[in-house]
């Protein structure tokens, strides 16, 4: 229980940062479906296709509709600008407006249509204008039903806006992201209990609301309204009060890995003076994508994800080939820094558990070709879909009985308890050596090299005393290094925190 | 009709179709200032219609509706029905403002303020006390929101006061003892009344010149004391059969 508190008092920052983006998202929405509801009720086409538009959005998982607004203010900025931000904030705040229309419109349009039509001939028949009968008649009949939706509004934003982390946006469900990967349920449940808790407030704040304006009790309806303002005040003072100048933000995707470099590389950071902040859980293409417009300072890529994913390249040349022709890419298509290689690979290979593997007499991938029509695979939720698996799938002409996505904390799980057969691990895992897994041998080569490598962000790249800063980290992190830091926040007993094992590996490494 | 008053309300071959449904099938005729009229007939003859052209809650297919000689199609909405008090059968009280509030709002869209003795006395003149003020529509029997509507209509002091069935829905003695105080408002006042009802008894006792229509035409335009002789012509007669018949019953009763 105290390790959740403790969670929970340092859950402060997320906490803002959700208060804030649920805020502007209800209050966009609100903003928005306010005047549309105006306008269906004066005309029923307009009730019907805002409605029905409304209901459509409302059909599409929050998670996806996240996600779309990246490509979709990327095609915006031809005409905003490079300017315009595509990672974050806005598209979080566009996407839980888009999803906090529906029940403000509709309780909104179905109280409009529902107001007692002679009450309605009265205001025409005692000479009212279109404004005087919104507002004198129409307005106060219908506030407390268009509270009703505003709250439903309100949980519904809450809980959704947790998966704004997949887009870069601090919320609360950064806890909740990076406790899935490490199996943390500490950090999961600390989630899920401020997010909670802060859905459970903001729907009695406004319930207290709603109340006082169907009761027509001002009391209420003002000090409903004061705590909601004093909330959103104290929010704005967290996220805006103590910051001191720029800070660097260190972008993470969404595996152990990822979240302790990230930290490695902010600690350094810090230790030469700078702020730092972070954006954990960031999708691969979403997170390229993030450092190459400047949306995050630093980020670690891995070479072959880079070469197959956003180069396109199918071929498979040597490490230093790869490496230089990737500099090359990112320089040309973005300005983008590439600052070395961390010194260890990450690769995608095919893992069994050694027992299994002798057992079957599996050691490379070409084992599995007859054979694997009875076998099950499992995969990280971008594995079958990214070009390293078509590739291999293809050298090989594998055909697998079944395949499974799992989170990639999940998939050796699913190793170990028999629901996969083989998993597309990779290759520093700690779990690797825990589970005593096997990567099978890959003598078409079709796995591309995965070196992990230090992006910077074309602005970034310019700041020397930032490249000296993170210098000493380049060829300094062999495999073995990395796989017992990855351990010591995957295994179930003894985790250590993302900063904790950060620290280890700093020291191990001489830093 | 003689023409003697000066007509308030003039319609000219005023013509309503909803599609192919004419509710209002070429009317002309002339209200002169200062009568009581009543439009009666049967259910969808389009007296209702008629009588929403003049403040144009509805506006005529063809033809024209003159308001102290404007044609109502040229004066600013707002404007026109703030000169006209309305009173229908479902009141439309507000139900967010108090009985006061509601009386009040006709000079309040004009952005004056309804004194609290005028607002006293305008209850009073529709036979409520003035502490009924303070209180909300719902805390308000059917017929003394009637009368809280009547009150309001008579705020803005309008020269015309339109009434859509307006006692329909009040039991018989409310609607007798309101029908009986309106026309003494009528009076009192110097209005010109225009009621639709589908009572011809009503229509007979309060008004002083009747129109029966049916199928959106007008077919008589008698007084209540014509009808009563046999004027007006078979549709009219049928109507005015019904409480004759129900009055020489009842008279038969008490001997």
């Amino acid at each position: 229980m105290s390790a959740i508190w403790t969670t929970l008092l340092g859950l402060g920052d997320k906490l803002a940062a959700h208060v804030l983006l649920s805020a502007a998202a209800i209050a966009l929405g609100i903003a928005v479906a306010l005047p549309l509801a105006v306008w269906a009720s004066r005309s029923e086409p307009v009730a019907r296709a805002t409605l029905g538009f409304a209901s459509l959005v409302q059909t599409i998982p929050a998670l996806a509709l996240l996600a779309l607004f990246f490509p979709i203010l990327l095609s915006l900025r031809a005409v905003f600008g490079e300017g315009l931000p595509t990672l974050g904030f806005l598209p979080a705040l566009l996407a839980l407006a888009l999803y906090a229309l529906l029940p403000i419109l509709r309780n909104a349009v179905t109280a409009q249509v529902n107001l007692d039509p002679g009450v309605i001939e009265a205001a025409h028949g005692v000479g009212m204008t279109f404004w005087q009968r919104l507002r004198l008649v129409e307005a106060p009949l219908t506030a407390p039903y268009i509270m009703a939706g505003i709250r439903t509004a309100a949980v519904w934003t809450i809980g959704a806006a947790t998966l704004a982390t997949t887009i870069g946006q601090p919320s609360l469900g950064d806890p909740i992201f990076a406790g899935l990967q490490t199996q943390n349920w500490v950090l999961v449940l600390a989630g899920c209990i401020a997010s909670a808790g802060l859905a459970l407030v903001a729907d009695a704040l406004l319930g207290l609301i709603e109340k006082g304006l169907a009761t027509r009790r001002r009391m209420l309806t003002f000090g409903g309204l004061a705590a909601v303002l004093l909330g959103i005040l104290a929010a704005l003072t967290v996220q805006f009060g103590d910051r001191g100048g720029d800070r660097i933000i260190i972008g993470a995707k969404g595996f152990s890995e990822q979240y302790i470099l990230a930290r490695l590389i902010g600690q350094q950071l810090e230790a030469a003076g700078y702020g730092v902040e972070y954006r954990d859980g960031l999708g691969s293409a979403v997170a390229h994508q993030a450092v190459s417009t400047g949306a995050i300072d630093v980020l670690v890529d891995y070479t072959g994800t880079i070469w197959t994913n956003q180069m396109e390249r199918s071929d498979n040349p040597d490490r230093e080939t790869m490496l230089a022709e990737i500099a090359a890419w990112e320089t040309r298509t973005s300005g983008t820094h590439v600052l070395g290689r961390l010194g260890f690979e990450n690769a995608y290979g095919l893992a069994m558990p050694r027992a299994a593997a002798e057992a079957g007499g599996f050691a490379s991938i070409g084992d599995l070709a007859g054979r694997a029509q009875a076998m099950t695979i499992g995969g990280d939720p971008e594995f079958f879909e990214r070009p390293e698996w078509i590739a291999v799938r293809e050298a090989y002409g594998l055909r697998f009985a079944a395949r499974r996505n799992f989170s990639p904390t999940f998939m050796y799980n699913a190793l170990t308890s028999g629901e996969s057969d083989v998993i597309g691990a990779y290759t520093s895992d700690g779990r690797i050596a825990a589970d005593d897994l096997v990567i099978l041998d890959d003598p078409e080569g079709a796995f591309p090299n995965y070196d992990a490598i230090i992006l910077l962000a074309p602005q970034t790249g310019t700041d020397d005393a930032l490249v000296a800063a993170l210098e000493p980290l380049i060829g300094a992190i062999g495999v073995e290094a990395m796989r017992e830091a990855n351990y010591s926040v995957d295994r179930t007993e003894d985790k250590l925190s993302f900063e904790r094992a950060a620290q280890r590996l700093a020291e191990r490494i001489g830093q | 009709m003689s023409g003697d008053p000066p007509a308030l309300v003039e319609f000219s071959n005023v013509r309503k179709s909803y599609g192919p449904t004419l509710a209002v099938a070429g009317v002309s005729l002339a209200v002169g200032d200062g009568e009581f009229v009543a439009l009666v007939g049967a259910s969808g003859s389009g007296k209702s219609t008629l009588l929403k052209t003049v403040n144009r809650l509805i506006d005529p297919t063809a033809g024209a509706v003159r308001f102290a000689g404007d044609n109502v199609e040229g004066l600013p909405l707002a404007a026109l029905r703030r000169q006209i008090g309305y009173v229908f059968q479902s009141v439309g009280l507000f139900p967010h403002m108090t009985v006061g509030e509601n009386i009040a709002i006709g000079p309040r869209l004009v952005g004056e303020r309804l004194a609290g003795e005028r607002i006293a006395r305008l209850l009073e003149l529709v036979d409520l006390e003035p502490e009924m003020a303070d209180r909300l529509p719902d805390e308000l029997s059917g017929g003394q929101r009637q009368r809280v509507g009547v009150a309001r209509a008579l705020a803005n002091e309008p020269r015309l006061l339109l009434m859509d069935e307006p006692f329909g829905a009040l039991d018989p003695i409310t609607r007798d003892a309101l029908g009986d105080r309106v026309r003494a408002l009528h009076g009192e006042f110097g209005l010109t009344t225009v009621m639709v009802t589908h009572d011809m008894a009503e229509a007979l006792l309060l008004a002083d010149r009747v129109l029966v229509m049916d199928a959106g035409k007008v077919v008589a335009d008698e007084t209540p004391h014509a009808l009563l002789s046999g004027a007006g012509g078979a549709i009219a007669q049928g109507l005015v059969a019904v409480p004759r018949a129900q009055a020489d019953r009842l008279a038969e009763l008490a001997r």
